[in-house]
């Protein structure tokens, strides 16, 4: 029996006039990567801290290692390990003085603390560099730091808020390389992010999030079978051209979605019956999913 | 087959030695990093008040109460010692590992709870004014202080009156929008109560108003009771100002405990 590592319930969070997190359901099943998918604003940083009970919910059920929030987080969050999307790291210590910090918050045991610094340091390839000060380290290597910091005790369940926001694309794929080892050692893994390729690549199950709820929950290659389905007709030409294309589709009951310089013509699997219009065929993705469903492009 | 860990049966602890042990080994490894800049300004400001005080004045007023005037103000800095070490670093310190450099958020994402983390970080503030709050009276040694066994209590009185302060500032900068808001404590607060507290002059020659104002000062009480541990004057009634001492320091570690618990969690 697959046992739920994350289970929310009709989860209300407000700021004042604004609903921040408006009555969502969310489930992550232990030992899986599950991708919250959403535009800025869309509740995910604040669902992230209302897991660790930063934040607390004005209504509904928040369970976390089966751990009822917020009455008994800090034992879940004795479990859980977070990668905030702000570096606080402290900066004036070395790599090593911060994971060694973190040994002590974590309650790691003095006979493991060793043995934690040094799995943590391998796992974020900063051996070479564990007596240098964080403020001397390269963009890449503080978020590599960070994600092992929230691993140093072992955690059942891992958040990870952001991970790669503001990175070049190397150090990104870099990123993913270590993000999906942890998930193959089983650790279960909740992660926001507002690059599709990101949830695509390691998510096994995708939430898209828009105004504080779930707007589809899926694997993503089933999300974008069932809302894009199997390939796209990107059109390119002048304005003028793409609104007479958009009509035309929109006439034909297809789909389409405005992409700057072209427009993507959602659905065209096999033929379109009297839709005739030069352009790409390209297979549908989660991008097309993510901005039919939300109504906003990424930003 | 999930590793049961039973859900819910224990009651969450609350001030756990743990917690806060976690809280402290930061601050003790972050201080090994900036040790020589806090020892400055921790321990010259008050010598150079001592410096100034003791001979700028000291040259008009010879003695006070049957004390050289330097005798008087080097125990009389000891709380100025303390303030300057603690309710200071407290204030702007709090601020901006809240505020800038979001260390709150990174430890309250560990098993620690706001309180565990104020009482620590007010538990390490007053330990620093402790022994920082002893250098005004070393040094009052080298111009002739006399030392008396009694001066033992001197580290403890600052410790004590260091946590009270403590917990004021991060009570301050659990209040605060912003950083700019310290200015009024520290005008309107800070400044008359540091100078009420009978360091430089003895409080005796003040109007009603000034004493009343001087008696209720936990600066004043802790001012008063370094000078008779110093002077091995001490006397029974003195654990009436410990147990005031204790009291403000109680009460507002509860209050800066309810500011930053409204700051940190949403």
């Amino acid at each position: 029996m697959s046992e739920l590592a994350i289970r929310l319930r009709g989860v209300v969070k407000r700021y004042g006039p604004i609903t921040a997190v408006d009555g969502l359901d969310l489930d992550v099943p232990e030992g899986t990567c599950v991708g919250l998918l959403g535009p800025n604003g869309a509740g995910k940083s604040t669902t992230m801290r209302l897991l660790t009970a930063q934040a607390i919910a004005d209504d509904g059920e928040l369970e976390v290692l089966g751990f009822r929030l917020p009455g008994e987080s800090k034992q879940a969050r004795a479990q859980l390990g977070v990668v905030p999307q702000l570096d606080n790291l402290d900066v004036t210590l070395t790599v090593e003085q911060n994971l060694l910090v973190f040994t002590h918050l974590y309650r790691v045991d003095r006979a493991h603390r060793r043995d934690a610094i040094e799995r943590a340091l391998e796992l974020a390839k900063l051996g070479d560099r564990r007596d240098s000060r964080v403020d001397k380290l390269s963009g890449g290597m503080r978020r590599r730091l960070l994600i092992a910091r929230a691993l140093v005790h072992r955690p059942r369940l891992v958040l990870l808020d952001e991970p790669t926001v503001g990175l070049d694309p190397q150090v990104r794929q870099e990123l993913w390389a270590l993000i999906d080892a942890l998930r193959s050692e089983g650790t279960t893994l909740l992660m926001s992010t507002h690059y599709i390729e990101e949830a695509q690549r390691l998510a096994d199950t995708v939430m898209i999030m828009s105004h504080g709820s779930a707007v589809a929950a899926g694997p993503p290659s089933e999300l974008v079978l069932e809302h894009a389905g199997r390939e796209v007709l990107e059109v390119y030409g002048p304005p003028a051209k793409l609104a007479e294309v958009e009509a035309e589709a929109g006439a034909e009951g297809l789909r389409t979605r405005r992409t700057g310089t072209s427009i993507s013509i959602l659905g065209v699997d096999g033929d379109v019956n009297g839709f005739r219009h030069e352009g790409e065929r390209r297979p549908a993705n989660l991008e097309d999913v993510f901005v039919l469903l939300t109504g906003e492009e990424i930003g | 087959m999930a590793v049961a860990v039973e859900p819910r049966p224990e009651r969450i602890g609350r001030l756990e030695r743990r917690a806060i042990i976690g809280v402290l080994v930061r601050e003790v490894v972050n201080f090994s990093s900036y040790w020589k800049s806090a020892t400055f300004s921790s321990t010259v400001e008050p010598t150079i008040y001592l410096l100034a005080f003791g001979f700028g004045f000291g040259s008009l007023v010879s003695t006070i109460g049957g004390y050289d005037y330097v005798e008087f103000v080097g125990t009389g800095t000891v709380a100025t010692a303390v303030i300057f070490s603690s309710a200071f670093p407290a204030m702007f310190g709090t601020f901006v590992k809240y505020q800038f450099q979001r260390t709150y958020d990174a430890i309250l994402a560990a098993p620690v709870d706001t309180e565990e983390l104020v009482t620590a970080e007010a538990l390490w503030i007053a330990t620093r004014a402790g022994v920082y709050g002893c250098v005004p009276m070393l040094v009052a040694m080298l111009f002739g202080l006399d030392p008396h066994w009694s001066m033992l209590f001197v580290p403890f009185i600052a410790w004590l009156a260091g946590y009270g302060w403590a917990c004021f500032g991060i009570a301050i900068a659990g209040w605060a929008k912003s950083i700019e808001n310290f200015s009024y404590i520290v005008s309107a607060v800070l400044t008359p109560l540091f100078l009420v507290a009978g360091t430089f002059f003895p409080l005796d020659g003040l109007p009603r108003w000034a004493q009343v104002l001087g008696a209720v000062n936990p600066l004043h009480q802790c001012v008063v009771l370094v000078r008779h541990a110093a002077f091995g004057l001490m006397e029974w009634s003195d654990l009436w100002r410990v147990a005031y001492l204790t009291g403000f320091a109680l009460l507002v570690w509860r209050i800066a405990i309810r500011l930053m618990t409204r700051k940190l969690v949403d």
